[in-house]
């Protein structure tokens, strides 16, 4: 089972803040749901949650969160298109198996959706890589090559590369160095970030 | 992490006493009238039924607002014993009651899922069984004589609709939640379908909105073992000897579906009866023989061969994706209670795939739910011997009802 690293919470804050109030959220890959209890609790947002995993459902289910236990790699058949004001996949693309799926229904279901991921070209993992000449082992990405969950790697660039290729419209993006969060310059984050948010739409 | 599904946690098989504190202690059922000649019960098949009485018992202290009460909803053979001991057992001629607790004693009690400290917790047995509640065995008014066959062919609605005269009786406008595994929560998906406003939430376990074609075969086969049993006699058998021998094969096919590949191979494996070398002997050789001969025989103490008859029937008939002519996410547009469905992963009955159709129809109808599956060997019984793993969640599900 993948046990997916919910430690370095930085996106929390951001997409809890970036959600309006009263609207309706779909946490997909939710953990123990503590973002979407927030959400619910104090925006009075209409939630639902969806993990894989059931001792992390049951967790969710207690923290007071509607959550359905599914893997994502099936896709999101069973949702209807633009059926939420806001989907939310957190640190999560990386390690499914249909990354590319995932990401296209997420904008089908989503009225507007908020991604984030690890860079792989921030500059400390590629100093790493390069020094160490093996995989490397850092905050955000802190597994080793055999047990790692993070079997779709990506960097900046390639994400930017799919945002054109599949005409998804960039609405805002978040870049985190350590505890330091800022709206994305490009091309500087390229190397410069550690992590990435971005708030997108679909065609 | 802690583990939200107590997995570690070993399943506790002694049953809490009567003075344990977190037993409900000593019951006493109760029977009340809630149809009759002049208000009787409309049945689904056409038919006002009257009079019809419901035996039920109730566990901890209804609020002052009446907004705590939990209806638990009981499986085919099961009964409004639901927790503690029957201080009746010898009164009421229920010897089997007098070493056990009531069917889901380790889900009801002080701190248990189902916390009396906290709900008013009811329970009562279905129509067309054999505890208390008018069934089959009663005696037809028209006749004098008692129903057998003559009983009308009753569904999980028409359960429902008699339980809802109860919710009525006590006086609960609003339940707090309903609950229960198997047919009980097809009569729970049943309740929340067709009265929206009687009920704010379901926790559902083992079930689905339709019994497969695998299940109405199963059915199909225990019910003719009892037709086929030579003291059947077209269910006139009250006064006499009733068809034991095909109520305890049907049970013991239905015991089967039960249980899964993986907890018969633990529990008995290929081992033998008498030692470890066969007896070369074509009775009661194996020890899985022997253990559903035991469940049988002992079922057939307990429980009447028209009800069973009947009962199975009505579990076959449900649909709730009949409220939504074949479509289930259509039936399910009018639910306003939150929902909780608990699937097992061994479940080969109601398997998890079926549980979960019904949360995909929640779903359509942008409805929040939740849907977990929890890895378990104990196939459909898990319902019954695993709920102690569901206690940390369903609980503060409850809480925030």
């Amino acid at each position: 089972m993948i046990t997916i690293n919910k430690e370095n919470r930085w996106d929390h804050n951001l997409i809890f803040n970036l959600i309006n109030e009263g609207t309706s959220v779909l946490d997909l890959g939710c953990g123990k749901g503590e973002l979407l209890a927030r959400l619910i609790v104090e925006k009075n947002v209409c939630g639902q949650a969806v993990e894989a995993d059931p001792e992390y459902v049951a967790a969710a289910i207690k923290n007071g969160v509607a959550v359905y236990q599914k893997d994502l790699d099936q896709g999101l058949i069973e949702f209807n298109n633009k059926s939420y004001d806001y989907v939310i996949l957190e640190k999560t693309v990386q390690q499914l198996y249909q990354p590319l799926l995932v990401l296209k229904e997420i904008l089908r279901v989503g009225e507007i959706c908020l991604v984030s991921f690890p860079n792989f070209f921030y500059k400390e993992t590629v100093k790493k890589l390069l020094k160490s000449e093996k995989m490397p082992v850092t905050s955000s990405l802190p597994y080793k090559w055999y047990n790692t969950p993070n079997i779709h790697l990506f960097t900046l660039a390639d994400f930017i590369e799919w945002t054109k290729k599949e005409t998804v419209t960039i609405l805002e993006g978040y870049a985190a160095e350590g505890s330091k969060v800022r709206p994305v310059k490009m091309p500087r984050d390229n190397r410069e970030a550690e992590e990435l948010l971005f708030v997108i739409k679909g065609a | 992490m802690t583990d939200p599904l107590n997995a570690c946690q070993k399943r506790n098989k002694e049953a809490d006493p009567p003075t344990s504190p977190s037993s409900v202690g000593w019951t006493r059922s109760k029977r009340v009238i809630l149809a009759d000649r002049d208000n009787p019960l409309p049945l689904n098949c056409g038919i006002d039924l009257a009079p019809v009485t419901v035996e039920y018992e109730t566990y901890g202290t209804l609020s002052p607002a009446k907004d705590n009460a939990i209806f638990i909803l009981h499986a085919l053979s099961g009964d409004a014993h639901a927790a503690g001991w029957d201080a009746n057992w010898k009164k009421d001629n229920r010897p089997w009651r007098k070493t056990k607790p009531g069917w889901w004693d380790e889900a009801i009690g002080p701190g248990k899922t189902f916390d009396t400290n906290l709900y008013f917790v009811i329970c009562a047995n279905i129509l067309g069984s054999c505890y208390g509640t008018t069934g089959p065995w009663e005696t037809d008014p028209a006749t004098g004589k008692p129903y057998g066959l003559n009983f009308p062919v009753v569904t999980v609605e028409d359960c429902v609709r008699l339980h809802l005269r109860l919710q009525d009786y006590l006086g609960i406008e609003k339940l707090l939640a309903v609950t229960g595994g198997s047919l009980g929560g097809q009569q729970a998906l049943a309740w929340i379908i067709n009265y929206p406003e009687r009920v704010r939430s379901a926790v559902i376990y083992s079930s689905s909105a339709r019994l497969g074609a695998q299940g109405l075969a199963f059915n199909a086969v225990g019910r003719q073992a009892i037709f086929n049993d030579p003291c059947f006699n077209g269910g006139n058998y009250y006064g006499s000897t009733p068809p034991g021998g095909g109520l305890e094969l049907a049970r013991m096919l239905g015991h089967i579906t039960y249980l899964s590949y993986e907890s018969m191979e633990g529990k008995f494996g290929r081992s033998f009866q008498n030692g470890s070398k066969p007896c070369y002997r074509l009775n009661n050789e194996f020890s899985v023989e022997s253990y559903l001969e035991h469940q049988g025989r002992s079922f057939v103490q307990r429980f009447d061969a028209n009800s069973y008859l009947y009962l199975t029937r009505a579990m076959d008939y449900f649909d709730a994706a009949a409220y939504g002519d074949g479509d289930l996410a259509k039936a399910c547009y009018g639910i306003k209670a939150k929902i909780l469905l608990i699937a097992y992963s061994s479940d080969w009955l109601y398997p998890p795939t079926t549980t979960r159709a019904l949360a995909k129809a929640m779903i359509a109808n942008n409805k929040p739910v939740s849907y977990i599956e929890i890895p378990s060997d104990y196939g459909h019984d898990a319902f019954l011997l695993e709920v102690y793993r569901t206690a940390p969640f369903v609980g503060s599900f409850l809480e925030r009802v």
